[in-house]
């Protein structure tokens, strides 16, 4: 029978600090709730405040003022029961007169706070051509008028499906243009699960990164190679994980790859983001006491003079009080900074990780090669990339190279159907392309190349030709 | 070894798998003793398997050598002796994101048929989640069971041996997501629905005609689904390959001494004598797709049980 405890309300309501995702229609977008903060969503500002201790699935209405309702979930779908319908269109003339409101009829029917169902039954009875359309034809207008009058929306927990839904609807550039269906096969690919130590690198806003953390479910290691000042975690955050999660979370910098790899990473080194980060906390320091030192009068100059004035004794305390105090702050960040560095390392250095997922902007040959190195034999190894000649690239090197089979370049087809009775059929727009994977296996590394040709479905010849032609012909473009 | 969790040596009883080239692989269960034929010659499991690492090179008898490596589900369901027809990895792992399937999850499945989808819904959801899996047919149920103690996954799984449309998956009240590939899902939907924790959950029905996929979501839509959802996924494959495709000869230009040489000439290092003609030719590396592919495996439906 149903285990009542597994299934208490607690984790089902929405709580402040959360995040979620609002949904109306196909469109979706992420947010934190924070009351009293408003949050625009398909052209509408909204407070969050009464989504507070709902469930998780509720649909809201949305009034004029961002305030929220909660709608029940009684289906009051097809209230307008019109038996009065045509059989075909052959008498109906298009000529954008049979909607007799104006759309200043339909803005005042909207300030006077009609709600999204009533406008269209406005819209019905205000129509000479509604009755004289088919069933069929009346069915897809209040569709239509519903998705354009209707304000209701949905409150979603966040989860790898929506997520990859709203960043390749909303903002595909941010995620490379990765679509949905292509990170499911990804992470599938890659043998994404609970403890395992995986390598990620990406720059599609963290969503690779939280759906790899949604398939390891807080056990097991994530290792995020960033390329620059530090890694982004955005779309991560968006997933709303518990706090043990992020200790299965680590990073480790580009910069230091090779370092790690020759045996000579250095954990105590400065890099040159610490000594900005220098800069600008000096400067913010300062400017904090100045600011304080401005209610007594004009703002003061960043005197180095020795006064005697009592006053300025005491800000001069006070400023070094406050100096001493960030430099203190700094070192305990730096001294995490430095643990954290050398926890990743220490995961890294064992050249045992279980799996390696790239998904980036950056050129995948030299980002594949490089961290291939980190990852055990006989595991699985994913590279995700908008266009399909770089892949084709990181296939050749890798056969070159050998330490890899199963080698397989693929994308895949997507279409979406519309399944109604007598109305069956695909989605008239659908998705042009959603990048391409290179995917393959790791073997123990071995020297000899010819070896793998062997194995490989390429004739030798035609290679043979090639190398021995590179080696005579002349190098001058 | 096990199916939902990786380890570097390889032990007795363990389920691995041989690579023999490209596109060529068998799974083997590991025993003391046993040898097993391979076109490179044999493979004795006590010398040439227990104790060695996953992923390394295996000479065999005959000179030849092989790969040993680590099953995964995905390896399994292109290896694994059909049953049944089965699903392939592209559809599983779209099934696998959209029921939003994660470790503790708790997922019914019917029919169990050869086990391909069961094995990777285990990996996504071990080690806390649970598969209640339903098959009708008594001698496929018990393979499938076996299986999947062979795989170290028995304590992940259930398998009842009968049929989900009368009695429905043998548990109410615990699943996070159902899953249905049988002849005629509209008739499981409502002990599907059962299935569900309070707070609902994702069901996915995989079906390969359309007028199945019609009575599926006219069945959904009238049991209160929501977001209900019919797509279909391909994977193409590219063939990456180099090509050489001869030049033209125009003939000499100006009356001048070259011949053939184009004006509008790609990069010299690609251009080379063809085999025959004394000509040039380029040479691409390019990818091509293959002459046939798999053009249909089923349409997919997705929808959300609401609370309640």
């Amino acid at each position: 029978m149903a285990d009542t405890a597994v299934d208490s309300d607690e984790e089902c309501r929405i709580s402040e600090g959360e995040y979620v995702v609002l949904k109306r229609g196909d469109v979706y977008k992420s947010v934190q709730i924070e009351k009293r903060k408003k949050v625009i969503f398909e052209k509408q500002w909204i407070f969050m405040d009464n989504a507070v201790g709902e469930l998780y699935g509720s649909t809201f209405e949305v009034d004029g003022g961002g305030k929220l309702t909660l709608r029940k979930p009684n289906r009051t779908e097809d209230a307008t029961d019109n038996k009065e319908a045509g059989l075909d269109n052959r008498h109906i003339v298009d000529d954008g007169k049979s909607q007799k409101l104006t759309r200043d009829d339909i803005e005042s029917l909207k300030e006077q706070g009609l709600k999204g169902q009533e406008i269209i039954q406005q819209l019905i009875d205000n129509s000479t051509t509604f009755k004289d359309k088919t069933e069929f034809a009346q069915e897809k207008y209040i569709k239509k008028k519903k998705k354009k009058y209707e304000s209701n929306i949905t409150v979603l927990k966040p989860s790898s499906r929506i997520l990859a839904m709203m960043y390749h609807g909303r903002e595909p550039g941010k995620i490379c243009h990765l679509r949905y269906d292509t990170l499911a096969q990804m992470l599938t690919m890659g043998n994404i699960h609970a403890g395992s130590k995986i390598i990620v690198f990406e720059t599609c806003a963290g969503l690779v990164l939280g759906s790899v953390m949604e398939r390891m479910g807080g056990h097991g290691s994530v290792i995020q190679m960033y390329p620059g000042g530090g890694p982004v975690r955005a779309g991560m955050e968006s997933f709303g994980f518990p706090s043990h999660f992020h200790d299965t979370l680590h990073e480790f910098p580009l910069c230091k790859v090779n370092a790690l790899l020759s045996g000579t990473l250095n954990v105590d080194e400065k890099d040159t983001d610490s000594q900005s980060n220098d800069g600008a906390d000096k400067q913010s320091g300062s400017s904090q006491v100045s600011s304080g030192g401005g209610e007594e009068g004009s703002a003061e100059p960043q005197s180095m003079e020795v006064s005697t004035d009592p006053a300025e004794a005491k800000k001069r305390e006070e400023r070094e009080k406050l100096r001493e105090q960030k430099a203190q702050e700094k070192k305990v960040r730096l001294e995490e900074k430095r643990r954290r560095l050398a926890a990743a390392a220490t995961l890294l250095e064992g050249r045992n990780a279980d799996g390696l997922v790239i998904a980036s902007r950056f050129s995948p040959c030299p980002v594949l090669l490089g961290l291939l190195k980190f990852v055990a034999p006989s595991r699985p190894f994913v590279v995700y990339c908008q266009y399909r000649e770089p892949l084709i690239e990181c296939y050749t090197k890798l056969r070159e190279q050998g330490g890899a089979i199963s080698l397989r370049l693929t994308d895949s087809w997507l279409r979406h159907y519309q399944v109604l009775p007598n109305r069956t059929h695909p989605v008239l727009l659908m998705s042009g392309g959603g990048g391409y994977l290179l995917s393959g296996i790791t073997v123990t590394a071995d020297a000899a190349a010819s070896e793998t040709q062997q194995k490989s479905s390429e004739p030798a010849a035609k290679r043979i030709k090639l190398d021995e032609i590179r080696s005579t012909g002349d190098s001058s473009v | 070894m096990s199916f939902v969790e990786y380890s570097e040596f390889i032990k007795e009883g363990d389920v691995v798998i041989i690579f023999l080239g490209h596109e060529s692989m068998m799974p083997i269960k590991v025993e003391a003793g046993a040898q097993t034929q391979t076109r490179y010659g044999a493979i004795r499991h006590s010398s040439d398997l227990i104790g060695r690492r996953f992923g390394s090179k295996v000479t065999c008898s005959k000179g030849g050598w092989v790969y040993v490596l680590h099953p995964t589900p995905e390896l399994w369901t292109v290896n694994l002796p059909h049953r049944t027809q089965i699903l392939y990895s592209t559809d599983i792992a779209n099934i696998t994101l959209m029921l939003d399937l994660k470790p503790g999850s708790v997922v019914c499945e019917s029919g169990t048929g050869s086990g391909s989808l069961s094995h990777a819904i285990l990996r996504t959801i071990a080690p806390s989640g649970h598969l209640h899996t339903v098959e009708f047919h008594a001698q496929r149920a018990e393979k499938a069971a076996q299986e999947f103690r062979d795989h170290k996954v028995g304590h992940l799984v259930t398998v009842r041996n009968q049929d989900v449309c009368k009695e429905g998956f043998g548990v109410v009240g615990v699943a996070d997501a159902v899953f249905l590939d049988i002849p005629s899902p509209w008739e499981a939907i409502t002990h599907a629905k059962k299935a569900f924790k309070r707070k609902g959950g994702r069901l996915c029905s995989f079906s390969p005609c359309i007028e199945q996929v019609q009575r599926t979501c006219e069945t959904l839509l009238e049991q209160g689904f929501q977001e209900i959802c019919t797509l279909e996924v391909l994977q193409r494959v590219h063939d990456v390959r180099s090509v050489t495709l001869p030049l033209p000869d125009f003939g000499p230009e100006n009356g001048g001494v070259e011949s053939g040489k184009m004006t509008t000439d790609p990069a010299s290092e690609d251009v080379r004598p063809a085999a025959n003609s004394g000509y040039l030719s380029v040479n691409c590396r390019t990818a091509t797709p293959p002459r046939e592919m798999a053009g249909h495996t089923g349409y997919l439906t997705f929808a959300t049980k609401p609370r309640g």
